[in-house]
């Protein structure tokens, strides 16, 4: 076991993968040479050659579209868009052809296709280059939209996604690049898509989060604990959509009191698609109205107001200490 | 880069055979447009569709020049480019129907015809969207060393998109099997070239990119299958790009729902006396290669393909409702 960044968990999962599979093939703005924006392919190219990483010019919808006649050809493009935010270029691609290709043609043609951004705050960037808009893709049918929340299992959903046979979008946090090491076996490791997992067990609360608002979160059920002897439980969703409510449902039936945190905006955002499923499957468990922390229905402010957007410790305790109330 | 043969120069006769198997496969689509038209005023077939009537020539002409081995990237306007690929009538018109034992199984409908086997990645209905794909396929093809070309259809109003240029770049760029053909019939639905483009030289564009580019006539079926026949030599021998730009024009409306304000109905009739089916059969019966036998047999074995294909379509079943959630995502399992 190494202790890993998240870029140096992807890397590896990338490297590896691309070890043992000859059509998995990179592409994206300075993924070759540069070695990516935020380092993730760094390497790449000088171990796989030019073919298999392929610099491209500054054209997101080419770049997707290339990856969808390469991935219905059956080869397993993994493109990478610098900014969460630049993909608003490519949106047409994803949406009208990458998750429809399979269900115009009825399965007629592989879709094997990773599209990795960086997302979200937290590194005092600006609008397109800070935002979590997780919920356009996870609209869509078709796709599978993947966020992991530390390095870990980062390395282990990117080895899934890759052999996904379904288009996954997969966020990376920026804000969590390189916010701390986590222990990543050389050995192959993969997660499961569409399957939340469980991170701390309580029996008071349920906290539904990922990304890098897991990490806060886990603090605030930690201050629940010392503050007010309150045991949380929280989950990590690990894949948004396609949504797999089992494990929320019986976490909510158990606790009776729901947080939902994400720094995408509130409105129609994906905590709004959990209180919907846990109102249908757990409303007669409930002892308190759901609490969503969420990011506001703005553009995220510059970085001198970027931290009363996202998500603090402090608000998360205090919408919960709110559930607790009743 | 760029040369112009804009057709002045009759492209060489050719024989017998070859000539009626053109005007057949003309003639083909042209009848399936007929029956489209008349299902679609009978409610049989619904939804948007766009018929191909006039610009027959294009897709018999670049399909004569591609192998079965090549890929085709085709777009909404695209029953001739899959019924002379090799997609059946039948299958063709069950699609349009909505059911199951269509070419895409009933859920593409008229604009997203498609057959795997045959290498037809589809209809699009979205203008300018396949040509990415296209060059995905060709780069696919680059990077596993096989020696084939990804032809791409696509209209004028898709040069005003950005993946057009973005593809091209790329294309030449990368030095890419692709052949992109652009079937300009000088209006993007109901707005005319000259409303749209700085600058209406569309093979021009292709050039600027350093794409080899040359217009045809689009309405004479021989002068476009020997410019094709040459673009995809040059495609097979350098591995470059290759832009075809067919000057042609749509004798019908846009789609079912059009009142064609945009022209006026001199303007149609006089490209109608273009005809690429009329002026290739008075041609051929000039020539001597074509007696009015030869022509009766061609309309009465075309007029039974598709009345064969009508009952089939007809004959044809509707997907089972419980079956419309299956294909939103693979059924493979993951281990």
């Amino acid at each position: 076991m190494t202790k890993m960044t998240m870029v140096q968990a992807l890397n590896l999962a990338l490297k590896q993968e691309m070890e043992k599979d000859d059509s998995v093939i990179l592409l994206g703005e300075d993924v070759g040479r540069d070695g990516g924006v935020f380092r993730v392919t760094e390497g790449l190219m000088d171990q796989f050659g030019e073919q298999r990483v392929v610099d491209t010019p500054l054209a997101e919808s080419a770049i997707v579209g290339m990856s969808i006649g390469m991935a219905a050809y059956g080869l397993k493009p993994v493109c990478e868009i610098q900014f969460s935010g630049f993909s608003y270029q490519n949106f047409h691609q994803i949406e009208n052809h990458a998750a429809r290709l399979r269900q115009r043609s009825q399965g007629r043609y592989p879709m094997s296709l990773v599209l990795r951004a960086p997302y979200g705050g937290g590194v005092r960037a600006l609008e397109h280059h800070s935002e979590s808009r997780e919920a356009y893709w996870a609209h869509t049918p078709g796709l599978k939209m993947v966020i992991p929340s530390g390095p870990r299992n980062a390395r282990a959903l990117m080895v899934s996604a890759i052999r996904d046979p379904d288009p996954v979008i997969f966020y990376e946090a920026k804000a969590l690049y390189r916010a701390f090491r986590e222990e990543v076996p050389e050995e192959e490791e993969t997660l499961p898509i569409g399957r939340p997992q469980l991170v701390r067990e309580g029996k008071d609360l349920t906290m539904i989060s990922y990304g890098a608002m897991l990490r806060p979160t886990l603090e605030a059920a930690e201050v629940l604990r010392e503050r007010d002897g309150a045991l949380a439980e929280v989950i990590d969703l690990l894949t948004i959509s396609p949504l797999d409510e089992e494990i929320l449902v019986k976490s909510v039936q158990k606790t009776g009191r729901a947080v939902i945190v994400h720094e995408a905006p509130r409105s129609f955002g994906p905590g709004a698609e959990i209180v919907a499923r846990l109102m249908e499957k757990a409303f007669f468990f409930l002892q308190a109205p759901i609490e969503r922390v969420a990011g506001f229905d703005i553009v995220i402010p510059l970085f001198a107001r970027e931290k009363s957007y996202i998500p603090s410790v402090e608000r998360i305790v205090a919408a919960a200490g709110r559930t607790l109330k009743n | 880069m760029k040369t112009k043969n804009t057709g002045k120069k009759k492209a060489a006769a050719t024989n017998h055979n070859h000539a009626v198997h053109l005007l057949r496969s003309m003639i083909r689509i042209r009848r399936l447009e007929d029956k489209c038209a008349e299902l679609y005023t009978t409610t049989k077939i619904r939804g948007f569709m766009h018929l191909y009537d006039g610009e027959e020539a294009i897709a018999v002409g670049v399909l004569e020049a591609l192998t079965q081995d090549d890929a085709i990237v085709a777009t909404y306007r695209e029953h001739g480019h899959a019924l002379i690929r090799g997609l059946s009538a039948g299958s063709i018109l069950a699609e349009m129907y909505g059911k199951q034992e269509g070419c895409s199984r009933g859920r593409g409908g008229s604009m997203h015809l498609f057959d795997d086997k045959l290498r037809f990645y589809g209809g699009n209905a979205i203008v300018g969207g396949g040509l990415p794909i296209a060059v995905g396929l060709a780069l696919a093809d680059k990077m596993q060393q096989k020696k084939r070309v990804t032809c791409c259809f696509f209209g004028d109003g898709a040069v005003a998109e950005g993946e057009f240029h973005e593809s091209m770049n790329l294309a030449a760029l990368w030095k890419l099997p692709v052949l992109f053909v652009c079937e300009n019939n000088l209006y993007a639905m109901g707005t005319a070239l000259k409303y749209s483009q700085s600058n209406m030289d569309l093979a021009g564009k292709a050039a600027s990119y350093d794409v080899a580019s040359v217009a045809v006539d689009g309405m004479d079926v021989l002068a476009v299958e020997a410019a094709a026949q040459k673009a995809t030599e040059v495609i097979r021998f350098k591995g470059e790009p290759f832009f075809l730009e067919c000057q042609t024009y749509r004798f019908r409306a846009h789609s079912m729902y059009d009142a064609e304000l945009y022209r006026t109905k001199a303007e149609v009739d006089e490209w109608k006396k273009r005809c690429p089916i009329a002026t290739f059969t008075q041609r051929l019966k000039n020539e001597g290669l074509l007696s009015d036998a030869d022509l009766e047999k061609i309309e009465g074995d075309v007029a039974q393909e598709i009345n064969e294909a009508v009952a089939f379509a007809e004959a044809c079943t509707w997907e089972p409702l419980e079956d419309l959630t299956r294909f939103v995502y693979s059924e493979r399992r993951m281990s």
